[in-house]
């Protein structure tokens, strides 16, 4: 067996670009996903106002219980049939997230929901609205207690966002699949590839880690 | 004319679903008054005290605070005028509730610097002045997690004072304490109570009741049974059921001893 990494180190300029697009493709969707995330999932939180937490359920069943490749293919193949036609990239970032933004959004309301609820008493007591409290006392606590699980969630997004080159997106899977087509030498380019996602998702971890630390280290955290 | 009733409560009932907390329950607290709660496990005592700042809706009487109607018949007072109202009402919960992301100073100053808009610096003065109070000045800087139970509950009283309340509640505040710390929270009750506040306190403490209430309520049952001054209520209840729960607090306090 011969391995032969020489078409696609000779082609790295193309694979850095394709990485640039992927991380630029993943920092547009984790901004719509977080500030998606957490809107959809404050309104989750009190079943008693029906409307919102009902509109809620439901997006968070329509985004979260279908594949991510659909709904990318909806986004930029279906939605023109309506004419409307977005530039690939805002399909990806809509598509990813969109998607992620369901699961961030279970994540955000289990965390508001672990905070004990001595905490909006307090703050009801001393004479502070729902909003006050919920601002000042509960989200900070419950930003503390998201950060693992979002990290999960945005290692899944970036790793998700291979799919994207399906949309004509010229990221780092898409710019592989170009090296590969000339060359043949798909293993060796998927395993460069590989190699590349997997630093960036070390390097979100990493980060991750160090916030936490910070936060242990200022008391936020037990 | 006597001035009316810091907190005047009559014919309050309550339930959770089937389960009826409160039977009609009449209760008044003069200015400066010091009203002991007392009574077994599941008699409505904490609930009473909770619907006195609206943290429970009591489906049926009245709550008058501060000479304002609080509830009427499981209509509470409009949202913004029941937040105004429980600034004049501080709370001190049994297991503390100290915001557990700011630090001690910050605990007790965020109340006026949210609602009083006053500046940074005059919130952070009076503040600190109140932990001297309680006796931690030098903890300002220490994040809750840090302190002892008796602290915690030292700063909790602290928080509620900053938003200087006409009225204080405590549910059971030494409930959760280690017996040694026990002393540093009423001795700061104590203290309080002596500057005239007017306090209603939910507690199993019968040594701190009898020297610091001027009332002693007897629930059982959801029922306000007996009400008197301590040494009547120690010394000679009339109720049996007095008698016999009393009995069984002195008897747990002479075992541990």
């Amino acid at each position: 067996m011969n391995f032969d990494f020489t078409p696609v180190l000779t082609d790295w300029a193309a694979l850095l670009r394709g990485a640039t697009v992927t991380v630029e493709v993943t920092v547009c969707a984790l901004l719509l996903s977080s500030a998606l995330g957490l809107l959809i999932g404050i309104g989750r939180l009190n079943p008693r106002r029906k409307l919102l937490y009902g509109a809620c359920s439901v997006y968070l069943s329509c985004f979260r219980g279908t594949p991510l490749l659909v709904q990318l293919f909806i986004w930029f193949f279906g939605l023109p049939r309506f004419g409307i036609v977005l530039p690939a990239f805002v399909c990806g970032v809509l598509g990813l997230g969109m998607y992620s933004a369901s699961y961030v959004s279970e994540v955000v309301r289990g965390a508001i929901q672990s905070v004990d609820r001595g905490q909006m008493e307090a703050g009801r007591s001393l004479g502070m609205s729902s909003r006050q409290t919920m601002l000042k006392i509960i989200l900070p606590q419950a930003f503390v207690r998201m950060i693992p699980p979002l990290g999960n969630e945005f290692i899944a997004l970036i790793k998700n966002s291979a799919l994207v080159s399906l949309l004509t997106i010229h990221d780092l899977m898409h710019e592989g699949q170009k090296i590969i087509s000339v060359s043949y030498r798909s293993l060796e380019t998927y395993l460069v590839i590989a190699l590349i996602y997997w630093i960036m998702t070390s390097l979100t971890t990493l980060a991750l880690r160090r916030v936490e630390l910070r936060l242990k280290a200022d008391g936020m955290v037990q | 004319m006597n001035p009316p009733a810091m907190i005047r409560i009559s014919g309050l009932h309550k339930s959770f679903g089937a389960n009826e907390v409160l039977r009609g329950i009449d209760l008044e607290v003069d200015a400066s008054q010091v009203v002991v709660v007392i009574g077994p496990s599941g008699s409505g005592k904490s609930t009473l005290l909770r619907c006195c700042n609206g943290l429970e809706i009591a489906q049926r009487g009245t709550i008058d605070i501060c000479g304002q109607r609080l509830a009427t018949d499981g209509t509470m007072l409009a949202e913004n005028d029941l937040n105004r109202l429980r600034t004049q009402v501080g709370m001190v919960f049994q297991s503390f509730n100290l915001f557990p992301h700011l630090s001690v100073l910050h605990n007790v100053s965020i109340g006026p610097r949210t609602l009083r808009g006053m500046s940074a610096a005059d919130c952070e003065r009076s503040a600190r002045s109140l932990l001297a109070k309680v006796g931690l000045a030098e903890k300002a800087a220490a994040m809750p997690a840090s302190l002892s139970g008796g602290q915690k509950q030292r700063v909790a009283i602290a928080r509620a004072l900053a938003m200087e309340p006409k009225v204080m509640l405590f549910d059971e505040p030494t409930s959760a304490l280690d017996p040694e710390l026990v002393g540093e929270v009423l001795q700061v009750m104590k203290l309080l109570a002596k500057e005239g506040m007017t306090m209603m306190v939910v507690t199993h403490e019968m040594a701190f009741a009898s020297e610091v209430a001027d009332a002693v309520v007897v629930m059982d049952a959801g029922r306000v049974i007996e009400t008197g001054v301590p040494e009547l209520i120690f010394r000679n209840p009339t109720e049996a059921r007095t008698r016999s729960f009393l009995q069984a607090i002195l008897k747990t306090e002479e075992k541990i001893s």
